[in-house]
């Protein structure tokens, strides 16, 4: 494509949050090369909500650690904000969530929950009255003082959350996120992302293995082939917003959750 | 109800063994160098008490001076070792090699270039405290979570802090088991130190004891060494129970992330 039309086009529209070309990543262990991804692109537009969804192994985790700068892909290239950036050059742009909660047991909830703008140099004091000030969102007001052993799952997982969103950063990657919690919990905290989302609109990549969260909560779902990964198929959910947790018995979603399943069982 | 349940059994087995003690020695009319029975142990810890104490407070602060050169060297021993592969090759041998120095060997020699003054015994305590602070400061250094280091890396934290906020604190409970494994080693060294050489403290009074066939007095000063011993470590987890107060949490009863992996 000529250079001109490519900037031209991307003139018009502002550049995408994520962009990733044709990345491919591999990791060496005892003399075995094994290929993780093998020349993926996808882009996530600013304030878009992207499920990612596939097979255990297939490279979902190691698309979040290129797209956050702790892995440097063995070829193409990652755009941040429309920027071509190294690796060293995207760590501190994107906020990252795992499925453990990942809180550092000497700190409290509000320590825990500040640490992530400590590390992007803000001072701790300010950072700490950031946190407790927000709080009240995740509904652990007066917990502010708590160790983290000395609360639930799912309260862990909400500080965690705090943690995640109080940089302001404009693009979340979300592993699993819900995934080693119960049920009831999952569902509360999916309905809570939800509005958060809504009203802040980062640009948001969700690795997810629930289909039912995928649909509920995404604008996108791609669904990944099993190793080496590749975007084996993508549905474009149409579902109006707000969305709220009783869409899941709409007919609309549940004819999206048969065909996502049936992509599923076709990569199998 | 609490106290009695925590403290009776200590006390009825020591109470128990001090019996069994005194009646076998008097009934077999055992001679009083040979074994004293602990009535002798007692009045003598009495009615010396001036003597053993200032000798204890001698022991105490050699003790007291060469565990806290062992701390402040096995620390930095442990960042060096930490800092790089080649360091921690290059050093790593070197520590292990000091603990197969034998400390008989060794004392004279510090007896030699430093005489008979407190320095070669804080010496010889440092020589033996060190090991262990250096070994789990290492290991605690080594053992933090991997998947939060490369989380807050994500978020952009820089080497320092990555070990001022998560390598170092995640080091400190490891740090606090070898610092209460060379307090009580410590308390050995130092009286090692005072039997190769010296003019006070209580291994200086043991030597001089047993040439006097004054084995009660002998027995007085281990039994003081014991509870310097005891106390020295009741403090040193008094110190951490303040400096790490999260600790209960995951300890005891509560649940919590450590405890359910
Ligand atoms: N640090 C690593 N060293 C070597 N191989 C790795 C490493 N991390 C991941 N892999 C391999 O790369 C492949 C992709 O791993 P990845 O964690 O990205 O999968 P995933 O899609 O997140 O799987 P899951 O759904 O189970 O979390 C797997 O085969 C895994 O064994
Ligand atoms: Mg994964």
């Amino acid at each position: 494509m000529p250079a001109v039309i490519q900037n031209a086009s991307r003139a018009a529209r502002p550049p995408a949050a994520v962009s990733v070309e044709q990345v491919t990543a591999t990791y060496r262990e005892d003399g075995r090369v094994l290929t993780a991804l093998a020349g993926i692109s996808l882009t996530l537009a600013p304030g878009e909500f992207v499920a990612v969804i596939g097979p255990s192994g297939s490279g979902k985790s190691t698309l979040l650690d290129l797209i956050s700068g702790l892995v440097e892909p063995d070829a193409g290239e990652i755009r941040l904000g429309g920027t071509a950036l190294p690796a060293s050059a995207r760590l501190g742009r994107c906020a990252y969530m795992h499925q453990r909660d990942l809180l550092l047991p000497w700190r409290t909830v509000v320590e825990n929950a500040a640490i992530g703008l400590e590390v992007l140099g803000v001072a701790r004091r300010e950072a700490i009255e950031k946190a407790a000030a927000r709080l009240r969102d995740v509904g652990l007001e007066g917990f502010a003082n708590a160790y983290p052993a000395q609360l639930s799952g799912g309260m862990r997982q909400r500080v965690a959350f705090l943690r995640t969103i109080l940089p302001g950063l404009p693009v979340l990657l979300l592993d699993e996120p819900f995934g080693a919690l119960d049920a009831l919990t999952r569902a509360e905290l999916q309905e809570w992302l939800l509005e958060l989302w809504e009203r802040e609109r980062q640009a948001v990549l969700l690795v997810t293995h629930d289909v039912d969260e995928a649909i509920l909560l995404a604008d996108r779902v791609l669904v990944f082939s099993p190793r080496p990964g590749r975007i084996a198929d993508e549905a474009r959910i149409e579902l109006p917003r707000p969305r709220r947790r009783a869409i899941v018995t709409d007919p609309a979603f549940v004819a999206y959750k048969a065909a996502i399943l049936a992509d599923l069982e076709g990569v199998r | 109800m609490t106290f009695l349940r925590r403290w009776a059994p200590p006390l009825l087995l020591i109470t128990l063994v001090l019996a069994v003690w005194e009646v076998a020695v008097r009934a077999a009319s055992v001679p009083a160098w040979l074994l004293p029975p602990p009535s002798a142990v007692g009045r003598t810890l009495v009615e010396e008490r001036g003597l053993l104490l200032s000798n204890a407070a001698v022991t105490l602060s050699e003790v007291v001076l060469g565990f806290a050169l062992a701390l402040a060297l096995g620390l930095a021993l442990a960042l060096l070792i930490d800092a790089s592969p080649a360091l921690d090759r290059a050093i790593y041998p070197l520590v292990v090699a000091s603990q197969t120095v034998p400390v008989p060997a060794i004392a004279p020699l510090l007896l030699i270039w430093f005489g008979y003054g407190l320095l070669p015994k804080v010496l010889v305590t440092a020589l033996v405290g060190f090991f262990p602070i250096v070994v789990s400061a290492v290991d605690g250094l080594r053992s933090a979570d991997r998947e939060t280091l490369s989380l807050l890396r994500a978020f952009g934290a820089s080497r320092p802090q990555l070990f001022r906020k998560v390598r170092w604190p995640s080091a400190l409970p490891s740090v606090f088991s070898g610092a209460r494994i060379a307090i009580a080693v410590c308390v050995i060294g130092a009286v090692f130190g005072e039997f190769v050489g010296s003019k006070a403290g209580l291994g200086y009074l043991m030597t001089r004891a047993i040439a006097q066939f004054r084995t009660d007095r002998v027995i007085a000063a281990i039994v003081l060494l014991s509870l310097m011993g005891i106390g020295l470590f009741a403090l040193v987890g008094a110190v951490e129970r303040f400096a790490l107060p999260w600790r209960r949490y995951t300890l005891d009863g509560v649940s919590g992330e450590t405890r359910r992996r």
